[in-house]
C-alpha cells in the first residue's frame, strides 16, 4: 500500500526534454508546487524545531533529559523498536525468499496477506491485542495467573509495534529480489555452495541496499507508532509511555515546550530517514540499472 | 510439480518462517476478533454498530477522509506533474520531502499542525482573523489527513508520468491538438487509474488514522469523533465486545478498499510499461 | 569421466520436455546438444547438472548413479547462458568462489585463480567487477569460474549465444583449444549448427524432446538421419514426388531407392543442398531440368543463384563456388540446366509402416 519503493520512480531520468507548456505556465505550476510542499511539510518541520528551541538550547536539553518520565520514554522506545525491527526483518527476508524464488500454491494469497496490516487501523491492532492478552481477553487471565504481563507492559508494546510495521521490510525486498533474479544463486549452488553459504555470500550482498532501506523505514514507523501502542500501553507515565505517547501526554498537560522537545527528536529521526532513503534509492537504482544493462547486453 | 525437487535451498525454512509468523501475527488476532464478535446476537451487534454515536462517527470519518483524499489527488497531480516534467533548483530536495509524512510520527504531525493553526500559531495568526478556524474543528481533521496522505498520490502518479513518452504529445500536437486538448485527451486518461489508486490509498489510510487527529480535533461525541477515537474510548470503558463490533465494520471497509486498490493497480499496470 | 543418460524423461506440467532419452558421453569428449528452441536440449543439460530433476530415468557419472544427488555434490562446472556472474564480486573473487566454498587455503586460491585467468586470457582484470567487462570477457570469467572447482564435467548452456558474430567465432576456436588442453568431459547446448560442427567431437541433434541423430559432425552433415536433421542443418531445396518399387520419381528425374520396394505408390520428399546442384549451359548426361535464372547474387564465399523451373513450377536455390561462377557467368533471364549431384530421400516418418 505504501508506494514509495526502492525501484519505484527514478529522479533525474525524466526524458521530457521538449516541454511545450509556455514558460509562464511552467513557473506558475512550479511555484504552486513549492508553495504546497512548503505549507504542508517544510514550515511545520521548521515550526517543530522553532518551538522546541524557543527558549534556548539549554532549556531544550533540560526539557529532554531532566524529566525522568521523558527519559524513560526515550529509553522505552529505544528498547521496544529494535525487537520489532529484528523480528520483521527476519520475516521479511524469509517471505521475500519464499515468494520470489519458488512457485507454490497459495503464493499470491501469501503476498496479499503481507499487505494486510496496512488495511487495519492501528487502533484495531491494539484492540486485537487487548482481546487476546488483556484482563478480559482470552489468554489474559491465564497469563496473569502465571505472573506474565503483556498488556500495559513491555511485551504488549513490542507486539503492537511489530504488527503495525510488519510489511515494511518484506515490501521493500520483494521487488528488489524479483528484479535481481535467481541466476546468481543458482550459479552459487552449481559451484558447490550450501544454503547458508549462498545466502551470506551471494543473496545478502546483493539485497543489502533494499534490506537496509526496508529496515530504516520499518525503524522510522516503529519509533513513531502511536495508535496501537496507545491502546495497549494503558498510559502509565514512566512505565509504558513511548516517545510518541509522551508527546501526547505532555500536550494534554499543556507542557507544550516539553512536548515539542520530544517531538523534535522524532522529527530529526524522520529527516535522517529521508536522507538515508534518498541516498539508498539513488544507489539501488544504479545497481538495478547496472543489472538491466547486463541483461540488455546479453 | 510436487515430485520436483527444488534446486535452490531454503524453501521449507523460509516458507515455514513466513507462514508461522503471519499466522501468529495476523490470522490468530483476526480469528480472535471474529470470535469476540460472534458472542453478540445480531440484534446486539446492530445495537453496537448502529447507534446515533457510531453513525455520527462513520459520517465524520468518511466525509473528512473523502475530502482529504480528493484534495490529495489534486495536490498530488500538481506535485507529480511538476516533479516529473520540469527542472528547477533543489528539485531533488523537494522530491525527497514529499515522503516526510511517511516518516514523521503521526503524533508529531498532530502536535505541530494543531499548534500552527491555533489563534496565535503561525497559520492561525492569518487564518483566524479571516474567520477560518482549523484547530479543534473538523476542517482540522481534513487538513491533517491531507498531510498524512500526501505521498500516496504523488508516488503512485510519478512512475506513470515518467513512463509516458513525449512522442505521444508530439503526435497529438502534430495532429493539431492544442495544449488543453492534449492535457485532457492524451495525458489525463492514462493517469486516471493511477489517480484512482492514489485516491483509494489515501482514503484507506485516512479511515484508520488516529494519532494525528486526536491532537487537532475536538473529539466530541456526535460532532467530531472519528471511528478510531470511538473505538479507543469504548476500549477504555471497557466495552471490548462493542468496540470489536465497530472495528469489524471498519475492517470490512478497509478490506473492500484494499481489494479495489489491487484491482486498480492491476489495471494501471497496462499503462506503465 | 563418462556420463550415461538412461531412459530419461521430463515433463513440466502437461508439457513433455524430454521423452526417453538415452545418451552416452565418453570421458574427455566434447559434445554438442544441437536443436531448435523447445527441443529439450537445455533441460537435458540441466538434468545432467542436477539443476533439474528427471521424472524418470537414470543419470550416471562413470558408474555412479547421480540421478538424485544435489548439484553441490556433483562437482560440475556450469556456464550459464547469461553467465550469472556475482555482480558484487571482483573477477578474482568470482573465479575463487568455488574454491573458497571448499575451504581451499588462500595461497592455493591465489595461485589457481592466476592460472585460470591466464588460461582464459584475462590477466590484469582481477580487480574489475562484472559490470566493467565486455560480453566476451564476462563469458570467459564464467568459464574460469566453472573450471575453478576442477569439475569432472563441464556444462555450457548456449555459451556464445549472447555474443556478436566476431567474438563468437573467436571464442569457439578458443573453447576447442581449451578442451584439447584440459580434456574435461564437456557438453554444451547450442541452436547454431555451425557452432556445433566447428567445436564438437560429437553432435546430438534434438527435436521435440527426442534425439534425432547422434554422430560426428561429418556423419551428421553427410548422412542426416531424417528430414528434420537435413532441414535443420542448413538450406535445402525440397522436391516432392512419389516412390514405388525401389524407385523414386521426382520432378525432372528419377533415381533408384531400394529401401522402398513396394508396389504401392507412396509420396516421397527429396532434399538437395544448394551447393550440391550444378548449373550448365548444355544439358548434361543424366538427370537435369531446364531452369530460368531469376536472380544472381555473387556475395561472400559463394555465388547464390535463384532459378525457376517453368515446367515443374518450382524454384531452386543454388550455390556456386566462385570459380565455377566466374567460369559460367549466369545472367538473369537466361535458360540453363540444373542437375543435382546428391539427392537425399527420406521415408515419410509416421505413415510408413511395413
Amino acid at each position: 500500500m505504501h508506494t514509495s519503493r526502492a525501484v519505484g520512480h527514478k529522479p533525474g531520468t525524466t526524458g521530457h526534454g521538449s516541454h511545450t507548456e509556455p514558460a509562464w505556465v511552467r513557473w506558475l505550476l512550479i511555484s504552486c508546487a513549492i508553495a504546497v510542499i512548503s505549507i504542508l511539510v517544510i514550515i511545520p518541520v521548521v515550526n517543530v524545531f522553532y518551538q522546541a528551541l524557543a527558549n534556548g538550547f539549554d532549556t531544550y536539553r533540560h526539557q529532554l533529559l531532566d524529566d525522568a518520565e521523558t527519559r524513560h520514554a526515550i529509553w522505552l522506545t529505544l528498547t521496544v523498536v529494535p525487537v520489532a525491527v529484528v523480528l520483521n526483518t527476519i520475516f521479511g527476508v524469509a517471505v521475500a525468499w519464499a515468494v520470489t524464488r519458488f512457485q507454490f500454491p497459495g503464493r499470491t494469497i501469501l503476498i496479499a496477506f503481507i499487505d494486510l496490516p496496512f488495511a487495519i487501523s492501528p487502533v484495531v491492532v491494539g484492540l486485537m491485542i487487548m482481546l487476546m492478552f488483556g484482563r478480559l481477553g482470552i489468554w489474559g487471565p491465564t497469563l496473569e495467573h502465571w505472573g506474565i504481563k503483556i498488556v500495559f507492559a513491555y511485551p504488549g508494546l513490542v507486539l503492537a509495534t511489530t504488527f503495525v510495521t510488519l510489511p515494511f521490510v518484506a515490501r521493500e525486498l520483494i521487488p528488489v529480489m524479483e528484479a535481481l533474479g535467481a541466476d546468481e544463486e543458482t550459479a552459487a549452488v552449481s559451484l558447490g555452495a550450501n544454503g547458508w553459504q549462498m545466502f551470506w555470500r551471494i543473496t545478502l550482498p546483493n539485497i543489502r541496499l533494499g534490506l537496509l532501506y526496508g529496515v530504516i523505514l520499518c525503524n522510522a514507523r516503529a519509533m513513531g507508532e502511536f495508535g496501537a501502542v496507545r491502546v495497549v500501553s494503558g498510559g502509565i507515565s514512566g512505565e509504558t509511555d513511548t516517545m510518541p505517547l509522551r508527546v501526547e501526554k505532555l500536550f494534554q498537560e499543556y507542557e507544550l515546550p516539553e512536548s515539542f522537545a520530544v517531538a523534535s527528536v522524532l522529527t530529526l529521526l524522520a529527516l535522517v530517514t529521508l536522507i538515508a532513503k534518498t541516498l539508498l534509492e539513488h544507489q539501488t537504482q544504479q545497481q538495478l540499472a547496472r543489472a538491466d544493462d547486463e541483461q540488455a547486453e546479453t | 510439480m510436487s515430485s520436483n525437487r527444488r534446486i535452490l535451498p531454503g524453501f521449507r525454512l523460509s516458507l515455514g518462517v513466513a507462514i508461522t509468523y503471519l499466522s501468529v501475527m495476523l490470522v490468530v488476532p483476526l480469528v480472535v476478533c471474529l470470535m469476540e464478535v460472534s458472542k453478540l446476537t445480531p440484534a446486539q451487534f446492530l445495537n453496537a454498530v448502529w447507534t446515533e454515536r457510531t453513525r455520527s462517527a462513520y459520517y465524520v470519518t468518511l466525509t473528512t477522509s473523502f475530502y482529504a483524499a480528493v484534495i490529495d489527488v489534486v495536490l498530488g497531480l500538481l506535485l507529480a506533474w511538476v516533479l516529473v516534467r520540469y527542472e528547477f533548483p533543489f528539485k531533488r530536495f523537494f522530491d525527497s520531502l514529499v515522503d516526510l509524512p511517511f516518516a514523521l510520527p503521526t503524533a508529531v504531525a498532530g502536535l505541530v499542525y494543531s499548534s500552527l493553526y491555533v489563534a496565535n500559531g503561525w497559520y492561525g495568526r492569518i487564518l483566524v482573523p479571516m474567520g477560518i478556524k482549523v484547530d479543534n474543528t473538523n476542517l482540522g481533521i481534513v487538513v491533517v489527513l491531507v498531510f498524512i496522505g500526501l505521498p500516496f498520490v504523488v508516488r503512485t502518479l510519478q512512475p506513470v508520468l515518467e513512463s509516458m513518452d513525449a512522442d505521444v504529445e508530439e503526435a497529438a500536437a502534430s495532429m493539431g491538438a492544442n495544449r488543453s486538448q492534449i492535457f485532457w485527451r492524451v495525458l489525463l486518461p492514462p493517469l486516471a487509474p493511477a489517480m484512482w489508486t492514489g485516491f483509494s490509498l489515501t482514503f484507506a489510510r485516512a479511515l484508520g488514522e488516529f494519532g494525528s487527529v486526536i491532537f487537532i480535533a475536538a473529539n466530541k461525541q456526535y460532532e467530531s469523533e472519528i471511528v478510531p477515537v470511538l473505538i479507543v474510548s469504548r476500549i477504555d470503558e471497557p466495552a471490548l465486545t462493542e468496540a470489536t463490533a465497530v472495528a469489524m465494520v471498519m475492517l470490512l471497509m478497509s478490506f473492500c478498499l484494499l481489494m479495489a486498490i489491487n484491482y486498480l493497480e492491476w489495471r494501471s499496470a497496462r499503462y506503465a510499461h | 569421466m563418462s556420463i550415461s543418460i538412461e531412459h530419461v524423461s521430463k515433463h513440466f506440467g502437461k508439457f513433455q520436455a524430454l521423452t526417453d532419452i538415452n545418451l552416452e558421453v565418453g570421458s574427455g569428449e566434447l559434445v554438442a546438444l544441437l536443436g531448435p528452441s523447445g527441443s529439450g536440449k537445455t533441460t537435458l543439460l540441466r538434468i545432467i547438472a542436477g539443476l533439474e530433476t528427471a521424472n524418470a530415468g537414470v543419470v550416471r557419472y562413470q558408474d555412479l548413479d547421480m540421478t538424485h544427488s544435489r548439484p553441490q555434490e556433483r562437482q560440475i562446472g556450469f556456464v550459464f547462458q547469461h553467465y550469472a556472474l556475482f555482480r558484487h564480486m571482483t573477477v578474482f573473487e568470482n573465479v575463487a568462489f568455488g574454491m573458497r566454498i571448499r575451504k581451499t587455503p588462500n595461497v592455493e586460491v591465489a595461485k589457481r585463480v592466476k592460472e585460470l585467468l591466464h588460461l582464459v586470457r584475462l590477466e590484469g582484470l582481477e580487480k574489475r567487477y562484472p559490470a566493467q567487462l565486455s560480453g566476451g570477457q564476462r563469458q570467459r570469467v564464467a568459464l574460469a569460474r566453472a573450471l575453478g572447482v576442477q569439475p569432472r564435467v563441464l556444462l555450457l548452456d548456449e555459451p556464445f549465444g549472447a555474443l556478436d558474430a566476431k567474438v563468437r567465432a573467436e571464442l569457439r576456436q578458443w573453447l576447442r583449444q581449451l578442451h584439447d588442453q584440459m580434456h574435461v568431459t564437456t557438453i554444451f547446448v547450442t541452436h547454431d549448427q555451425e557452432e556445433a560442427f566447428e567445436v564438437a567431437d560429437k553432435v546430438v541433434v534434438m527435436q521435440g524432446g527426442k534425439i534425432e541423430q547422434l554422430g560426428t559432425p561429418q556423419e551428421v552433415f553427410d548422412h542426416p538421419a531424417n528430414a528434420f536433421v537435413m532441414d535443420f542443418l542448413g538450406n535445402v531445396n525440397v522436391f516432392h514426388g512419389r516412390m514405388q518399387s525401389g524407385k523414386v520419381h521426382l520432378p525432372g528425374f528419377e533415381m533408384a531407392y531400394p529401401e522402398y520396394d513396394h508396389d504401392v505408390a507412396q509420396t516421397a520428399t527429396a532434399y538437395v543442398r544448394p551447393h550440391e546442384v550444378d548449373l550448365d549451359r548444355v544439358a548434361p548426361n543424366g538427370a537435369a531440368m531446364q531452369v530460368k535464372v531469376l536472380q544472381v547474387h555473387p556475395a561472400g564465399s559463394v555465388a547464390k543463384v535463384r532459378v525457376q523451373s517453368e515446367e515443374f513450377g518450382m524454384a531452386l536455390n543454388i550455390e556456386l563456388s566462385l570459380d565455377r561462377y566466374s567460369e559460367l557467368r549466369p545472367k538473369q533471364g537466361e535458360f540453363l540446366f540444373a542437375s543435382p549431384r546428391k539427392v537425399r530421400v527420406f521415408k515419410p516418418a509416421d505413415d510408413y509402416v511395413i
